[in-house]
């Protein structure tokens, strides 16, 4: 196959600024364009709920490179201009602002918009975490005296939860699972996390599903629970998962079913790829569809896409990695947790606040989970490989 | 080249030991990265841009003409 004389790459986050770097360092010589939503140069998300939030970082130190490397990548940046259209068999896109950019590949990378409740649009107070400008615009909500809800008890709620309260604004996070990310770590570990919080200040409103919210004059009053409470709130912020943003792709040609389904070569259709939080591609090793929204899939991913532009024709099998940082705690986890797992601690001491424990199941190690060991959890990754990714070569 | 690596950012992954574990590897504490080497071979240069690339905590600078 002969590499394409230019590339189109939709998405200027994370996945879309790795699939450029990574096609210039594997010797690609030909014409680059990255289009992105935003008008800020790459950023990095990460930080947004953790640094960002907690102004430990200027929005700045965010960004993911200097202007002057980007510019060593000799690649067009289009910002501030979203995609609105994808003709796939033609690899034309269509933006707002009336731009038609056409290339001979072009990648998929735009990533995810947070879920919202219903009523949400238009009441001050309620806020979303996926931008900078986002975050910023929620901390500048954060004022002394306010209270402030969480309603997600994931990753990225949690997250928030934990900056907001380390700030010292009263904060209480509320969701549905009995500890934060229960469902997903299982009860040791969701249940140090829990400790953790509680012991902090974050007030713990869990084990009830968020159903809608409350307003007073036009501005949020509070969050209303299944249980038919409604826990008072001047400052809400919605972190309950997030969609693929494919809305644009309607009518494109391209497959979107819970993002756009991708072979193992994350390849859409001819000539069209996907990267990041966005694509769900066909892991070989693990035989499903699976689609990752994690910092360390977008780069990873977009390696692999580079390659695959290339002619490289090889499959993505990663093992999956995330981590979370909420106060002292750094959790690291390397492959597959899931609740009902055979949880074992293998290094350190819960007690401690130091361990690596593995994740088994059906007497294969699905996933390890590292609680402030980083090393030695990751040291561990070579019995998931070999467990869970029995295909891979 | 010149590889240079912010502490501060770091995130502890790893990803960069396993990419070249002859330039970078993790204090045993608290996984925050150690340069074994900032001025590695040029057989290695390519693995360590890819590193910088992807290292999901952007600690990892590398200077090319240094």
């Amino acid at each position: 196959m002969t590499a394409p004389s230019d590339v189109l790459v939709v998405g200027a986050s994370a996945a879309g600024l790795a699939t450029v770097e990574a096609l210039r360092r594997k010797g690609y010589a030909g014409r680059v364009t990255v289009l992105g939503a935003e008008a800020h140069l790459p950023y990095d998300r990460p930080p947004l709920s953790k640094q960002v939030l907690g102004g430990s970082w200027l929005p700045g130190q965010a960004q993911l490179r200097t202007p002057a490397t980007l510019s060593a990548l000799d690649t067009e940046f289009i910002l501030g201009d979203p995609a609105v259209r994808l003709d796939a068999g033609a690899r034309t896109v269509h933006t707002a602002a009336g731009r038609t950019l056409t290339a001979d590949a072009v990648v998929l990378a735009t990533g995810l918009r947070p879920r919202t409740l219903p009523g949400q649009d238009g009441l001050a107070g309620v806020h979303v975490l996926r931008t900078l400008d986002d975050t910023l615009a929620l901390r500048t909500d954060l004022a002394p005296g306010r209270r402030v809800v969480v309603v997600g008890d994931g990753v990225l709620g949690a997250e928030i939860a934990a900056t907001v309260c380390a700030a010292g604004v009263p904060v209480a996070l509320a969701g549905p699972q009995p500890a934060p990310l229960a469902y997903q770590f299982g009860p040791l570990a969701a249940g140090l996390l829990a400790e953790l919080h509680a012991a902090r200040g974050v007030e713990l409103r869990l084990g009830s599903a968020v159903t809608g919210l409350a307003a007073d004059h036009g501005r949020v009053a509070g969050v209303r629970l299944a249980s038919g409470e409604v826990l008072a709130a001047d400052v809400v912020v919605v972190a309950f998962g997030a969609a693929p943003a494919t809305e644009w792709l309607a009518g494109s040609g391209v497959v979107c079913d819970n993002g756009v389904v991708c072979d193992s070569r994350c390849r859409a259709a001819d000539g069209i790829y996907a990267a990041g939080d966005v694509a769900r591609w066909h892991h070989e090793g693990l035989d499903a569809l699976l689609r990752l929204e994690n910092r360390t899939n977008a780069t990873e991913q977009a390696v692999a896409v580079a390659g695959n532009i290339l002619g490289e024709d090889r499959p993505y099998m990663p093992v999956p990695y995330f981590w979370t940082h909420q106060f002292d705690a750094r959790i690291h986890v390397h492959g597959t947790l899931s609740a009902d797992a055979e949880v074992s601690v293998v290094e350190g001491d819960p007690g401690e606040g130091r361990f690596v424990a593995q994740y088994r199941r059906d007497g294969k190690v699905t996933g390890v989970l590292g609680w402030n060991m980083p090393k030695q959890a990751r040291l561990r990754r070579q019995d998931i490989a070999g467990a869970v990714l029995a295909g891979r070569t | 080249m010149k590889v240079t690596v912010d502490e501060a950012k770091c995130c502890g992954a790893g990803t960069c030991v396993m990419l070249a574990p002859d330039v970078f590897d993790q204090r045993d504490d608290d996984g925050i990265v150690i340069l074994l080497d900032e001025h590695p071979g040029e057989a290695l240069h390519g693995v360590v841009r890819e590193a910088a690339s992807v290292c999901p905590g952007v600690a990892i600078s590398v200077s090319e003409d240094a």
